[in-house]
């Protein structure tokens, strides 16, 4: 229960300027501007615009700023911040076939066409703290080498094996319009479209341990990583005064294809299945847990045991968004002073009801000890 | 498996100005503004629509081939002009630059008076070199980490 209180305006507004002295820091040390932010904080950037589910890298960058770099905060105004625009409307569903890669590694095949492109990668590095970056330097520079000739076509691995009928072909587009649960509330079941809207959405520290839990044995899929690609794809969009697709720029976009055993069932040959994840930016390791995870949900469609928490849509899709998670669990520290005080109350009749019950039978004992 | 290249009844036209549209999205504004400064567009267009900032839901498909599903939204900025001589412009971009949105409206505008076509490609000719140069560039710095495999010992040979 709540009870409206006066007295605190003072101690907010000071509040909130002390914030705002604080938020800078020492001014002995130059003030972080929003694009350096941007360029240098891009992976920090990238994960804002992912859960925040807006994709704007400069908004992005200033929701950091402002929230002291606190990613749950800046995601929380990203998403505020959205709520002021209006809607004009749905692209066209993006190309990943056709974007142009930054990176596209595959764990199934060696030898794929278009290769497999490192891009800017922390793997294979040693993880050795590089003291350099403390100093200011020259700007690096990257090598360079002449592309291949196939470089511009680098089919999805999932349309190798697909070719074979080794693995499911993905459902058609039938044209429907997918649910939104921006417009709508989440009902379960949800079907595959919501709940990667959901976990594109998500937190990734939630996704990740989920998917995490799916390798060590709770909801098992045996996954490979069929193909992560990054880079940038064109976004289109058809607006009703034109009647023709707009292309309105180019975003960057991770896409992780898990291919994972299917054992077969009555009407269907064993065959390979799919997860899929998809997120701004240069995400890489949400987009994996994301793919782990969609695959764990669509266990009960595949007839496999379902009991894990991975398996569990209303588990998953119910907790998430790092946004409710945290409006939940923050809300505790509002006041709760009339709920508390009823809680007082009746601790203490219980407590008067207890010595009531046992007050003699303790004098008694107190007796017979002397 | 779903078309995804432009529908096959676009006019030559339609394509030419979709590239014109796609251009100046990827310019900088000012890139934009010494572009109509080329021109000498001094006609100064009518607002059919003040630059507005809203929001479009990108969509992904699953499994990247299948049903379409929200990823998330994107901002976008749009603006619609009219030319004194009654053609139309209009722009919509990722992000929340309204000038530049009205800059490309006039564009969109311009290029639609059949006889300024051929000038307004032109003077955003400086903008498609310098985004060739710089993909080209990218492409050069992405291909030097493309992994060449070899193998170095065959266990049963």
């Amino acid at each position: 229960m709540y009870v409206a209180v006066k007295g605190g305006e003072a101690a907010i507004a000071n509040a909130h300027r002390l914030l705002a002295e604080t938020r800078r820091g020492d001014t002995n040390v130059p003030e972080l501007s929003v694009a350096q932010i941007r360029e240098q904080m891009a992976l920090l950037v990238d994960r804002v615009m992912t859960e925040g589910s807006l994709h704007d890298p400069d908004l992005a960058a200033l929701a950091l700023k402002q929230a002291r770099g606190d990613l749950i905060e800046a995601v929380f105004l990203v998403r505020a911040y959205r709520t002021t625009l209006p809607r004009f409307g749905a692209s066209e569903p993006v190309e990943t076939g056709a974007m142009s890669l930054r990176r596209r590694i595959s764990a199934t095949y060696k030898d794929l066409p278009g290769g497999q492109v490192l891009g800017p990668t922390f793997d294979y590095t040693h993880r050795l703290i590089d003291f350099a970056l403390a100093a200011e330097g020259e700007a690096p520079v990257a090598a360079e080498a002449e592309p291949l000739a196939d470089a511009a076509h680098a089919p999805r691995v999932t349309d190798l094996l697909g070719r074979d009928g080794l693995i499911e072909p993905s459902a058609p587009d039938d044209g429907s319009a997918p649910g939104d649960l921006t417009r709508e509330p989440l009902d379960f079941p949800a079907d595959r479209a919501l709940r990667l809207q959901a976990l594109a959405r998500g937190d990734e520290g939630f996704v990740l341990a989920l998917g995490y839990s799916t390798q060590r044995g709770y909801g098992r899929t045996h996954p490979f990583v069929g193909e992560i690609r990054v880079g940038t794809v064109a976004v289109e969009f058809v607006p009703e005064e034109l009647g023709f697709a707009v292309p309105l720029g180019e975003i960057d976009l991770t896409e992780c294809q898990m291919v994972n055993q299917f054992h077969g069932s009555a009407e269907v040959p064993p065959q390979f299945t799919r997860g899929y994840g998809l997120a701004f930016g240069q995400s890489e390791r949400k987009a994996m847990a994301m793919a782990l995870v969609d695959r764990a949900l669509r266990a009960e469609e595949l007839g496999e045991p379902v009991g894990a928490p991975a398996q569990d849509q209303e588990f998953v899709l119910a907790h998430c968004d790092a946004l409710q998670a945290t409006g939940f669990v923050e809300h505790l520290k509002l006041p709760h002073y009339v709920d508390f005080q009823a809680e007082l109350e009746l601790v203490r009749r219980l407590r008067a009801e207890h010595a009531a019950r046992h007050g003699r039978h303790e004098t008694e004992m107190k007796e017979a000890a002397e | 498996m779903p078309d995804h290249t432009p529908p096959s009844g676009e006019t030559p036209d339609l394509a030419a100005r979709r590239a014109v549209m796609a251009l100046c999205g990827e310019a900088r504004a000012e890139e934009l503004r010494d572009a109509l400064a080329a021109l000498g567009a001094a006609d100064d267009p009518e607002d059919l629509r003040p630059p507005e900032t809203g929001l479009v839901m990108t969509r992904g498909r699953i499994g990247g081939d299948g049903r379409p599903f929200n990823l998330g939204e994107a901002t976008v900025t749009r603006a619609a002009v009219r030319l004194p001589g009654g053609e139309t412009g209009f722009a919509y971009h990722l992000g929340r630059d309204r000038a530049k949105a009205r800059l490309a409206a006039t564009l969109d505008a311009l290029w639609q008076v059949r006889a300024r076509r051929g000038a307004v490609e032109a003077a955003l000719a400086p903008v498609a070199s310098r985004r060739a140069a710089e993909r080209a560039a990218e492409a050069r710095r992405i291909a030097a980490t493309r992994v060449n495999f070899f193998t170095m010992a065959r266990g049963e040979d």
